[in-house]
């Protein structure tokens, strides 16, 4: 084996005015915080880093960037190039409440500047946050209305930018984060081929991958009947299904949240039979497959089988080309 | 709503009432367990102005009524026949933010007029909002509201009314204990229940064994070794977990689906369940719906939503010896034990 593992770090940025909900949603889906926890932070002196070890060897370096306007000053003038440079990512928060909207996108737009300037390859994703404050019928108008004004505000990231309307009390937060996961994992198309093999072989309806301590989705495989499923926003349901309930386990077991993940979990209906189990260092499987106990069997022994193939594939275990904007 | 009060006795219906001051909590109760509204959005309901009649469809029908709070309950205008004599339980709701020897005084006057009347009714009492208190404010109002009602009943010369003390709150599950617990006394078969959990328990070295009704999340027996409010939680949210997962995957799907018709072999309705934990290397959780059909209400009473079918869960925490390799031996004994439980439910 390779000893000197490469780590790939890729840095990303979350910014947004003081009071957005930058550190609440952080807390949330990397540090095992629930939703009702976050009132008890305050507010971000300068910046505060975390790494986060996602799947296999690449590292999230996340720049959680205090909103208040002394420290954005600073971000603007003083450290540009450190703040700015080499970012993979950029998360801009708006929160929905504000009162000061044209004033929040006018300091978007100095941010997306020096952006373009120092890291023109990176992707930036717009979140308006807090949404459960507006009502239901309203939300979705007026989050188009901001994301357009927004776009127009985003000068060479225009046609890249996405939007992703979000609130920590339900799965909104999940989605996006998913989306954001997703777009900084590189091999996410030879692991998805990967997967629906196994899906064929196992005759599974539906295959989901998951990284076990975020349960954050990485990709999925869904076939035949299982197409037409209703819930679909089903994925990031099962991620905050998880993630409550590992929460729950560790404040009985006294396991702390971080590392209470199961061995094995399995649910078994006369509609369907759903387990998850282990699948590499960093993740793990949920499938959905037919009320049977046959192929519930052969399903656990070939997914065991197919293991030291993911685990091949867990990112960077072996080295690969640079990417870009990393 | 729609059903009528009971008005003939032993119908097997229990009526619950939840009495107290103005703005004690009743109707945030009352919504946050029967109907599942998120704790922090009872905000917003507005003062109860008429009695509130709510019918529960679980393994066991009872209602519950919610009174406004500024009603003299033994008003003439009042039917009191009509209201007390169904009784299951009288809930007493106090506010322990707010000053209560108002609340205490009227609780007084009803129970000292239910005693002359209807001796039999067990009168519980909410010691309700505790969340907001620290642990030994809460402790200490929790003692001086007890032993200013016992003082009082004991001078007007009840010494062993029947009173009980819960502390409560909507923001966590004692709320749901402690509804559990006001339920148990009023299911007659209760020490069958817990004989025959004990015995499973035993067999199958398990650590603690519930039996969950799984619309309400009430439990409504357990084994009798000493019961931990954290145990309580667990098994509730596993439950969660379930029923979630299984509204994701049981969606109906049509006829037909390639092959369906060979898995006809494990046509078990019962969900079952289990979860092993990594660094604990036993299983930890055990689940498995009880009998849909023993409590199958008669067709015509079916008012509740049809894909809401009512029925049991029995969740057991396994003991430390208790491996998932055993899981076999598990399996036998629920069957065992759900043998049992038709005998003591028949239909
Ligand atoms: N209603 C609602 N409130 C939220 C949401 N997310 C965060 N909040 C609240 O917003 C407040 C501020 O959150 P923080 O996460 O500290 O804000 P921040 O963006 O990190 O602020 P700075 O560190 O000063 O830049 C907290 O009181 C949170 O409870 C949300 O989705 N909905
Ligand atoms: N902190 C706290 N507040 C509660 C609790 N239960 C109810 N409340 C609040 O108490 C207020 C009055 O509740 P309500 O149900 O209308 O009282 P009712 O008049 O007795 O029906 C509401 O603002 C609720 O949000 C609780 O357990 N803890
Ligand atoms: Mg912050």
């Amino acid at each position: 084996m390779n000893s000197v593992k490469r780590q790939k770090q890729r840095k990303v940025l979350l910014m947004g005015k003081s009071g957005a909900g930058k550190t609440s949603m952080r807390s949330i889906v990397f540090s095992n915080y629930v939703a009702k926890d976050v009132r008890r932070l305050g507010a971000t002196i300068d910046v505060e880093h975390s790494n986060i070890k996602f799947m296999g060897n690449l590292m999230l370096n996340l720049w959680d960037c205090g909103g208040q306007d002394g420290f954005v000053e600073n971000y603007l003038t003083h450290q540009r190039t450190h703040v700015f440079g080499s970012v993979a990512v950029l998360i801009f928060v708006f929160d929905i409440e504000s009162r000061e909207f044209a004033a929040d996108v006018i300091n978007y737009s100095n941010i997306i500047r020096a952006l373009s300037e120092c890291s023109p390859n990176a992707k930036v994703f717009i979140l308006i946050h807090k949404m459960d404050l507006v009502q239901t019928r309203l939300r979705d108008q007026l989050f188009a209305e901001r994301a357009d004004y927004i776009r127009g505000a985003s000068e060479g990231f225009k046609d890249s930018v996405d939007f992703f309307a979000t609130s920590i009390w339900d799965q909104s937060l999940y989605r996006a984060w998913t989306m954001i996961i997703y777009h900084l994992i590189p091999n996410a198309a030879s692991i998805e081929t990967l997967l629906q093999q196994l899906a064929e072989v196992i005759d599974a309806r539906e295959l989901i991958l998951y990284e076990r301590t975020t349960c954050l989705m990485v990709t999925h495989v869904t076939r035949g009947m299982e197409n037409e499923n209703p819930y679909t926003d089903r994925f990031e349901r099962i991620s905050s299904i998880l993630k409550t309930h590992k929460q729950s386990m560790s404040k009985h077991t006294g396991i702390p949240a971080g590392t209470a993940n199961f061995a094995e979990m399995q649910i078994k209906t006369g509609r369907f039979m759903f387990f998850i189990t282990r699948l590499t260092e960093n993740t793990n499987l949920a499938a959905s497959i037919p009320p049977s106990e046959q192929i519930f069997n052969a399903a656990r022994i070939n997914i065991l089988l197919a293991r030291p193939r993911f685990a091949e594939l867990d990112i960077a275990s072996r080295p690969r080309a640079p990417a870009e904007g990393g | 709503t729609g059903r009528l009060p009971n008005s003939k006795s032993g119908d097997g219906k229990p009526r619950l009432l939840l009495m107290g001051q103005r703005r004690s909590g009743k109707s945030s109760i009352s919504s946050v367990v029967f109907h599942k509204l998120p704790p922090s959005e009872t905000l917003y309901i507005e003062a109860t102005t008429r009695v509130k009649k709510e019918s529960m469809h679980s393994f066991m029908d009872f209602q519950v009524w919610d009174f406004p709070g500024h009603v003299d309950y033994f008003d003439p205008a009042f039917d009191t026949e009509n209201i007390f004599e169904e009784i299951g339980a009288l809930i007493w709701v106090i506010d322990a933010q707010d000053e209560y020897i108002d609340a205490i005084m009227r609780l007084h006057k009803t129970i000292l007029n239910l005693q002359q009347h209807y001796p039999a009714i067990n009168v519980e009492v909410f010691v309700h909002k505790v969340d907001g208190l620290s642990d030994d404010f809460r402790q200490d109002t929790f003692r001086d509201i007890i032993q200013r009602v016992q003082d009082d009943l004991s001078d007007a010369g009840f010494e062993n009314a029947p009173v009980s003390f819960y502390q409560t709150s909507i923001y966590d599950h004692s709320i749901f204990e402690a509804f559990s617990k006001v339920i148990q006394k009023l299911i007659p078969q209760l020490p069958t229940l817990e004989a025959l959990l004990n015995s499973l328990c035993l067999s199958c070295r398990i650590e603690k064994a519930y039996l969950f009704d799984v619309l309400s999340k009430i439990y409504i027996a357990t084994d009798t070794s000493p019961t931990d409010i954290g145990n309580y939680e667990l098994c509730s949210d596993y439950i969660d977990v379930i029923v979630d997962v299984s509204e994701i995957y049981g969606w109906d799907r049509p006829e037909g689906e390639a092959g369906e018709e060979e898995y006809g072999e494990s046509g078990n309705q019962d969900a079952e369940s289990l979860i092993t934990m990594e660094k604990k290397g036993n299983n930890y959780l055990y689940l498995r719906e009880i009998n849909k059909s023993v409590f199958q209400r008669p067709e015509s009473a079916s008012m509740a939503d049809p894909k809401q079918s009512r029925y049991l869960a029995l969740i057991c925490l396994m003991g430390e010896d208790s491996s998932a390799e055993k899981k076999a031996l598990i399996d036998y004994n629920v069957g065992v034990f759900q043998e049992a439980l038709k005998q003591v439910f028949p239909r």
